[in-house]
């Protein structure tokens, strides 16, 4: 039967989705071996249950909190995909400073706003946490595929395991990399 | 010099006496991972990677400061010793902020490498996320404490090798830091030549010469060894 696969991006840049697509027509193998029923450019529904979800980005908010641990509840395997996922990475530069002195650098103080600049709040806005987290501090990862963002090849090379019922080793394959 | 017999990793060896297990090791091609120890400068045993397992104590010990003795019987690749590697490489991520996406020495750390070589994917020890400085107020050079991991090859190398002194080091634990002259800015130092050793000995992207950008630091850290080498040929 085929598997379900589905990604997801939190705290992140979108950089590991456009790794992702940069498997090219490998994603063709993919598609036959797992249906891709959730990605980020694709409906707002909510995260369905998987084999195999691909979680880019780190905790950064309430809301990707919530999702987390929904994910986890729902996904068989749970892969953190790029450092923002396993290390926090550029998003967690903000963890040793105060997160009020950090909104208030970007929407009031920034010389771009003219001295205009107001703190946004309106309701519907995700709530920035007081530290960002990599995924592994929140919730039990199964696969961890480090990079910034982590090479096309390797994203292949650990669905294409996956999908085959192997077990991905990147130490092995020397597939790891950082930054 | 005098021979004595011992062995490493189940190979007999006859060895000269006064050298350390990680010199021993070198010599025979049996591979130490190191990160404090650095050819031409002393050692310290800072970093604890270079642990081995001697037969008759249940301490580990640090290859690069334990000294050979008759009919040790040292392992290196032990399954304990790997385990006790990653932690500790482990640590040096999860200690300071090494954000590699951002940092001048990307593609060219030791730090990394060191990752690659015992299989780091994650880090399981929680992030500190300390606060660290940054001086950039040298006219040639950064320190950027972020991405330090207190090997103290700088601290050496300047009083060893260059004899100037400036690099030293305060506080204990997560506290520790490298200061310059009395923990004043670097730009300040009356000690320091502007040498540029402790630059090139730098295992991380810690010491750099300005205007480097992300990804693109190069270093020659065999400067040193070589300096050290022709000095004591008294050329």
């Amino acid at each position: 039967m085929k598997k379900k696969l589905a990604t997801v991006w939190l705290g992140g840049c979108s950089g590991c989705h456009m790794s992702l697509l940069d498997i090219d027509e490998r994603i063709l193998e993919v598609v036959k071996l797992a249906d891709i029923v959730k990605c980020p450019i694709v409906d707002g529904k909510e995260f369905p249950p998987v084999d195999i979800a691909l979680v880019e980005g780190s905790v950064t908010s309430d809301e990707h909190l919530q999702e987390l641990l929904h994910i986890r509840e729902v996904s068989k395997v749970l892969i953190a995909l790029g450092d923002c996922a396993v290390t926090a990475n550029v998003t967690g530069m903000r963890n040793y400073l105060k997160k009020e002195d950090v909104l208030d650098h970007a929407y009031v103080k920034a010389v771009s706003n003219d001295q205009q600049g107001k703190m946004p709040g309106h309701p519907a806005l995700l709530k920035l946490r007081d530290k960002v987290l990599p995924l592994q501090e929140v919730v039990h990862v199964d696969y961890a595929i480090p990079g910034c963002p982590p090479p096309a090849d390797t994203i292949f090379y650990v669905l294409a395991e996956l999908l085959n019922d192997r077990i991905p080793n990147l130490e092995q394959e020397r597939k790891l990399k950082y930054g | 010099m005098a021979k004595i017999p011992l062995t490493i990793d189940g190979k007999p060896l006859e060895v000269d006496t006064g050298k350390t297990i990680l010199e021993v090791c070198k010599e025979n091609n049996i591979e130490i991972l190191t990160m404090c120890h650095f050819e031409g400068i002393g050692d310290v045993g800072a970093c604890r990677l270079c642990l081995v397992e001697i037969e008759g104590t249940t301490k580990l010990l640090p290859a690069c400061t334990t000294k050979v003795a008759a009919n040790q019987v040292i392992k290196t690749n032990t399954e304990k010793l790997k385990k006790y590697q990653k932690i500790t490489t482990e640590l040096f991520f999860a200690e300071r902020n090494h954000i590699c996406a951002v940092c001048v020495a990307d593609g060219n750390c030791e730090l990394q490498d060191l990752g690659y070589k015992v299989g780091m994917d994650h880090v399981r020890f929680p992030y500190l996320f300390p606060k660290a400085e940054v001086d950039t107020s040298h006219p040639s050079y950064v320190m950027d404490h972020n991405r330090c991991i207190m090997c103290t090859r700088c601290v050496r190398v300047c009083s060893e090798v260059e004899g100037a002194h400036n690099w030293g080091v305060k506080n204990r634990g997560v506290e520790v830091r490298i200061i310059s002259d009395f923990d004043t800015p670097w730009g300040d130092s009356t000690t320091c030549t502007s040498c540029s050793k402790c630059v090139n000995v730098c295992p991380t992207g810690a010491l750099w010469p300005k205007a480097t950008v992300q990804g693109q630091l190069v270093k020659n850290p065999k400067m040193v060894s070589e300096l050290v080498a022709k000095r004591k040929m008294n050329l």
